[in-house]
């Protein structure tokens, strides 16, 4: 019985690598799926831009279950991917065990942190772009208080979260921030209703510009407030076009770039720490045909300012993860 | 109407109705223009077509063991606990307290310690609900299911803001100490000269769910207290005149069953994260409910169904991992599943009924034979 087990184990192996063609690069989506419109969804489009410039082909898995992580980074190194790049912080202490297995192989993780030698760690600084549409959202508002409405209460939302707080302060030191978590389960992420019932009770007191950080629960705030009248700000991706005249704005992480940077580099990925800031594209505030009415001339050009003083040192946006802490929000 | 012999009731129909689950579901597949036999062939390959594959299975199979035991015990006392999922994850936490702050001197020591401190976790957030529903007369059914809630929530306080590493991105403890490791079941196959895959999760934790199926038998079949639960979930009243007091039953019941929940962190907290993420469940306390429920309450049931869905998460994750179908094709089989096995098991039965007292009528000496043996 075990032998026959071993050999049809090693006919399914055969069989997988002889699907792949040599050194194809893989990424793997975490928890939440591929079309989530936000986070995962930035990472395959920088995946398919990959593929129709270069004509390549990559594998990509979806993630069901925590157990799988590990499951799912050792089959596609044992078939041959290189390099892997995986979208989400869950991957860190996976990786960390499953990397020095594979050396030959180039892992590339986004939002992690994983210090070994074929690893690249991809860091955004979300609250540099947060700390700006944070200040469009101020510039925006009329009533002077502003809504925040994350995901799953983790400190990387919570950086979110600080970095557009002090962005609203920075703009009008009175302004009342109302932040809201969606939850405490990961379906914090993927709840659109839930999203919606908390901008509509922030709307109810007073905020007239709501900030989504919450995946695909964002969705449902974007809606509320375009049924409202209100403003909201997307994340991730550019989201605008959702509800065009409605979105003032989208903070874009370039999780998009990511990829498509890990792909062209191919097997000769450089390993090590990468962060991906405003100064270097990684981050910023989306402008295009559906909000140009929204974002006046004196905004774009306080926040460009503020950008070019981010990017040159001059200013700096406290990180919450850095202390664990903001000094201009409490949780 | 006859009745049938145990083999027919607790082998035949079972394996009918999931003939009958499998069938429909190959309908399904073709009605969303896959192919069924590939679909098929993918999962028994993956699931049981290597020892890596029967790694992953067993090591699903063996939550759910836990969690299949534990709404059994509640079920046998007629108490309907939901609130596996809760349960496990405190659970998870009285597991990940005991390996990150208690030095264990070897692995062995630790799987007791843990396997006691989870399972006084899961016990005592299984208290609560059960003292309201022995004292208060709240509803365990309604109470249980907003335990787990309040148990998400717990357990993101204390991982966003107590367990989590200075300065780590992950709502999850640190590392458990190398010492707590627990040995997989490749290492202890390996001694006995039967070689397995090394990389899977499954691990020694297996063989806690094996005894823990035979001791919840004899506490259920062969002890004064498992033959209380049963008298009490028969019957209230009678058990109130026999002398037998509901809420000590009530209490204790659902102490036993919220244990049971709680020791599945040991496999999965311990023995396969080796850390304590806020994800860990994912759900197996409500498919410990399916578990149970095909299982017929029995601990030896509850083993067969755990491995079936076992193979079922394991088998759906090849097809979501490998293929085109989409995952929640699995959700469609388990449902069938469920449905055909639970909700329509009468369904099946009666038509198996029919067939037999026409097969007994007819041979004379068939029913001697069967009477002899019985």
């Amino acid at each position: 019985m075990t032998s026959i087990q071993k050999i049809l184990g090693a006919t399914a192996v055969l069989a997988l690598s002889a699907g792949t063609a040599l050194a194809d690069p893989a990424v793997v989506f975490d928890l939440g799926g591929k079309f989530d419109k936000s986070f995962n969804e930035s990472a395959f489009n920088g995946a398919e831009r990959w593929a129709t410039e270069t004509g390549g082909s990559y594998r990509e898995l979806e993630m069901q279950s925590e157990a799988q992580r590990e499951q799912a980074l050792r089959r596609l190194a044992e078939s041959g991917s290189n390099p892997i790049v995986m979208t989400g912080f869950a991957f860190s202490s996976v990786l960390e065990e499953v990397a020095p297995d594979y050396p030959d192989t180039k892992f590339a993780i986004v939002d992690g942190f994983v210090d070994a030698p074929n690893v690249r760690t991809i860091l955004f600084s979300e609250h540099e772009g947060s700390y700006l549409v944070g200040m469009m959202a101020a510039m925006a508002s009329e009533t002077g208080t502003v809504g925040f409405v994350g995901g799953m209460d983790i400190p990387l939302i919570r950086k979110f979260a600080c970095g557009y707080a002090q962005g609203v302060q920075a703009v009008n030191g009175d302004a009342t921030i109302i932040a809201n978590m969606t939850g405490t389960t990961p379906a914090a992420w993927n709840d659109p209703v839930k999203g919606g019932e908390l901008a509509k009770s922030q709307m109810s007191q007073g905020a007239d510009v709501i900030y989504a950080a919450a995946g695909g629960t964002g969705i449902g705030v974007l809606q509320a407030a375009a049924d409202e009248g209100k403003l909201s700000i997307g994340v991730d991706s550019n989201q605008n076009y959702l509800h065009p005249g409605s979105v003032l704005t989208s903070m874009l992480k370039r999780v998009d770039n990511a990829v498509y940077e890990a792909f062209t580099a191919g097997t000769e990925l450089e390993t090590g720490i990468v962060t991906m800031d405003l100064a270097s594209g990684g981050v910023g505030y989306a402008v295009d045909e559906n909000n140009a009415e929204l974002v006046t001339a004196e905004m774009q050009a306080a926040v460009d300012a503020a950008a070019e003083q981010i990017a040159s040192g001059a200013l700096t946006v406290h990180d919450y993860t850095s202390d664990d802490s903001c000094p201009a929000l409490t949780f | 109407m006859d009745r049938l012999p145990p083999w027919v009731d607790v082998v035949l129909i079972p394996i009918i109705s999931l003939i009958l689950a499998f069938l429909i579901s190959g309908l399904v597949i073709i009605g969303i223009k896959e192919d069924p036999v590939e679909a098929m062939r993918t999962m028994v390959q993956g699931a049981l077509g290597s020892s890596y594959g029967w790694g992953y299975t067993l090591y699903y199979a063996t939550n759910f063991m836990f969690t299949g035991l534990a709404v059994s015990v509640a079920f046998r006392a007629s108490l309907f606990n939901i609130g596996g999922e809760g349960q496990a994850m405190m659970g998870g936490l009285g597991v990940a307290l005991a390996c990150l702050f208690i030095p264990w001197p070897h692995w062995s020591f630790a799987l007791v310690g843990a396997t006691l401190s989870g399972a006084a976790f899961g016990a005592l957030w299984a208290a609560i609900p059960a003292y309201l529903q022995a004292k208060k007369g709240s509803h365990i059914v309604i109470t249980t299911i907003m335990f787990n809630f309040i148990a998400a929530s717990v357990l993101n306080y204390v991982l966003v803001n107590q367990l989590r590493p200075q300065g780590s991105m992950d709502p999850a403890s640190g590392r458990f100490p190398d010492t707590v490791a627990l040995p997989n079941l490749g290492d202890i196959l390996g001694l006995v000269g039967i070689p397995f895959s090394r990389s899977t999760p499954a691990n020694i934790t297996l063989f806690v769910a094996l005894i823990a199926c035979v001791a919840v038998w004899l506490l259920i079949f062969r002890s004064r207290l498992g033959y209380q639960i049963r008298a009490f979930g028969k019957s209230e009243p009678a058990t109130v005149y026999a002398g037998i007091s509901p809420v000590k039953i009530t209490m204790l019941t659902m102490l036993i069953s919220g244990g049971l929940a709680g020791m599945m962190a040991i496999n999965n907290v311990m023995g396969e994260a080796e850390r304590l993420v806020l994800n860990a469940v994912e759900g197996a306390g409500f498919i410990g409910i399916a578990v149970a429920l095909m299982g017929r309450n029995h601990p030896f049931g509850v083993f067969i169904a755990a491995l079936l869905f076992g193979f079922l998460y394991q088998g759906g994750a090849e097809l979501g991992l490998w293929t085109s179908i989409p995952i929640e094709l699995r959700i469609v089989v388990q449902a069938l599943v469920i449905l055909f096995t639970g909700a329509l098991d009468n369904m099946v039965r009666m038509g198996v009924e029919a067939i037999y007292t026409r097969f007994r009528k007819a041979p004379p000496e068939v029913i001697k034979a069967a009477e002899a043996a019985e």
